[in-house]
């Protein structure tokens, strides 16, 4: 699924080419004696699909919130969209979209409120909110449900509901924290198909992930072990690396290194 | 944006099961049910009679107790230690002895004794049970002398009588007291209470996240959540108005406009204050809790069931920092006394200040990232 494009662009990141879409120098979190995320720096270019894997525990939540400017960081610095996460936090907020682990849109609002809450906050024009979301709906299948309270869908649904809510008002990136958690397989691979089409409309995705084989999706993956990238690369080339045939397996070799305790 | 986020909490309210009910009925409950309950006169003091006289004038002074209608006679003994059996059993709360040769007494000596003993148990009851009984004993005793000399035309006897004129509620009725102040407690529940719960809840249920990472100010997300319950608020208020006119007729004897405005004033302190229990409670049991802390000790402080000036010298210290105790002087003051707002400028100047001092702390404290 790698596309040749994405490769060179990332390779161009890889060599300073081009000025990267996000990108972390150092970056540090602790609470108390306990270090979270520890002094990380990476650079995602965009139009990425950037998966960050790793353990529960291994800091990939706390790393991406300190990104979102949910969580101010204990030292380094980040840059997302060209501002900076500290001093700019509300630029950040304008410029990217957020789908956290827990499912967190109103329950108790209809799917066509939801979006046009968010889409409204986001600043997209009221005339066109009620068309788009028409569209949106039209695509994703989802018609009949427009007016069903979003408490009443399946957790499939609530997710590939969130995410598209997440890039309705067509944000630079999109962070994505384990958005197929507890979602089943075929249901998983309808939303990597959500996440190609963002991606082709040139939305950066920055997205965490326990499952392996989702790794195979992405474009490069940064690999988390105890608050510190181990690895960062293509998939491809690590699987060279380690003389493996799949993420899996490279995860199992690095995961051993992990002295932290799951959460 | 922030007409979609009022969107949104209007339709979060209209579509709850249970608040919009909550509305409507707090203000029925409060203005026909609570002052039947909270009031404070005693009737049904439940007397236990010793008449070891048995003459004309025992009987005339049973009687007249009887007649008072604050007592019910609940028990006649024969002699003291039954009547006081029937205290230890519940059945009487004050007794009257009336000794052998009461009239006897009072006709040759000019001068009898009789006994009141009281169940202090409730204090109030026994108090105020054996107070009336004094005055009542006292009466009859003027009542008799009087009698006596008048028989005798040679006296024309002096009699004075204390009427009282109770200026600004007549008929000393308790209602009229308590209800304008009651109305403040809804206010105080539905404009503190609620969105300071809406807001914890969202914490709780995580979608108060999903907000944080937007561009939504903090200020334009506070009011998203307090103006739907200020109209609710004044929706309940006005409901406490009607019910008041139509089954107390019950009317401000000043301006209902004074009354809007300083509530309005209050409404800002006091969900001000619910904004600021809201930053600092992590869980809905933790913010109920405090709301509960401070809720009590504000009514209690507040003159609304025991005047502020009966209190011991530090709670009346401690009673300016209420908040309630100034919207409750306001709303007795408009309604009883026809206070207008030049009358009112104490009341309006400390409640603007709770509303500077809650809301400023509230902003300050609310954070969308966290440390």
């Amino acid at each position: 699924m790698e596309k040749e494009t994405d490769i060179e662009n990332c390779k161009k990141v890889l060599l300073g080419e081009f000025e990267p879409v996000i990108s972390a120098k150092n970056l540090t979190k602790t609470f108390g004696h306990f270090t979270a995320v520890d002094s990380i720096s990476f650079d995602v270019a965009k139009g990425e699909i950037f998966g960050f894997l790793g353990a529960n525990g291994a800091g990939k939540t706390t790393a991406m919130r300190m990104l979102c400017g949910l969580l101010k960081p204990t030292s380094g610095k980040g840059k997302v969209a060209g501002y900076d996460i500290e001093k700019q936090s509300e630029q950040v907020k304008k410029n990217i979209g957020y789908m956290s682990q827990k499912f967190s849109l109103s329950e108790d609002l209809r799917v066509w409120e939801n979006i046009r809450l968010y889409a409204g906050i986001y600043g997209v024009h009221e005339r066109e909110i009620a068309p788009r979301t028409d569209e949106l709906l039209r695509q994703l299948g989802f018609e009949s449900e427009k007016n069903s309270l979003v408490k009443s869908l399946p957790l499939g649904w609530k997710q590939k509901l969130a995410f598209s809510v997440s890039i309705f008002h067509n944000p630079k990136i999109v962070f994505l924290d384990e958005p197929t958690g507890g979602v089943d397989p075929a249901a998983r691979r309808q939303f990597w198909e959500l996440i190609y089409q963002a991606a082709d409309r040139g939305i950066t995705v920055f997205v965490t992930t326990h499952y392996m084989d989702e790794a195979e999706y992405c474009n490069r993956v940064c690999i988390l072990v105890d608050g510190r990238i181990e690895a960062i690369d293509l998939p491809r080339n690590l699987k060279e690396q380690f003389n493996v045939k799949s993420m899996d397996e490279v995860f199992q070799q690095m995961a051993r290194k992990a002295t932290r305790k799951a959460d | 944006m922030l007409k979609y986020l009022l969107e949104k909490e209007f339709k979060q309210f209209f579509r709850n099961r249970f608040l919009p009910k909550v509305v409507i009925v707090i203000p029925l409950m409060v203005t026909l049910i609570f002052p039947l309950i909270a009031n404070f006169e005693i009737k049904n003091i439940n007397l236990s009679i010793v008449d070891s006289d048995k003459s004309p004038y025992s009987q005339q002074l049973v009687q007249k107790a009887q007649a008072s209608g604050y007592y019910r006679i609940t028990n006649i003994s024969e002699n003291y230690d039954n009547a006081l059996k029937s205290i230890e059993l519940d059945q009487a709360d004050v007794i009257l002895e009336i000794p052998i040769n009461f009239e006897k007494d009072l006709v040759n000596e000019k001068a009898a004794a009789v006994m009141i003993t009281a169940n202090a148990v409730s204090g109030v009851k026994g108090g105020l049970g054996s107070a009336y009984l004094s005055s009542i004993i006292s009466d009859f005793n003027t009542n008799v002398r009087v009698e006596w000399l008048q028989s005798d035309s040679r006296f024309v006897v002096p009699r004075f009588e204390i009427r009282p004129l109770y200026w600004y509620n007549p008929m000393l009725e308790y209602y009229v007291f308590m209800i304008p102040a009651l109305m403040i407690m809804i206010l105080a529940i539905i404009c503190g209470f609620l969105p300071a719960l809406n807001i914890v809840g969202e914490k709780e249920n995580g979608t108060i996240e999903q907000m944080n990472v937007t561009p939504v100010s903090k200020f334009k997300f506070i009011i998203s959540k307090l103006i739907p319950h200020w109209v609710v608020g004044f929706v309940s208020l006005t409901i406490c108005f009607v019910v008041a006119r139509l089954f107390y007729n019950l009317i401000p004897a000043g301006s209902i406009l004074t009354i809007y405005i300083l509530a309005s004033v209050f409404v800002l302190a006091f969900s001000g204050f619910g904004l600021v229990v809201s930053n600092y409670a992590k869980t809905l049991q933790q913010a109920m809790f405090m709301m509960f802390f401070f809720v009590l000790t504000f009514i209690f402080m507040s003159g609304l069931y025991t005047p502020v000036e009966n209190m011991p010298q530090w709670a009346q210290i401690i009673s300016h920092f209420s908040p309630l105790k100034y919207m409750i002087q306001v709303l007795r003051l408009v309604y009883l006394k026809g206070s207008g707002f030049t009358e009112l400028l104490t009341q309006f100047f400390a409640l603007s200040a709770f509303a500077i001092f809650f809301n400023g702390w509230a902003v300050i404290s609310y954070r969308k990232s966290s440390q």
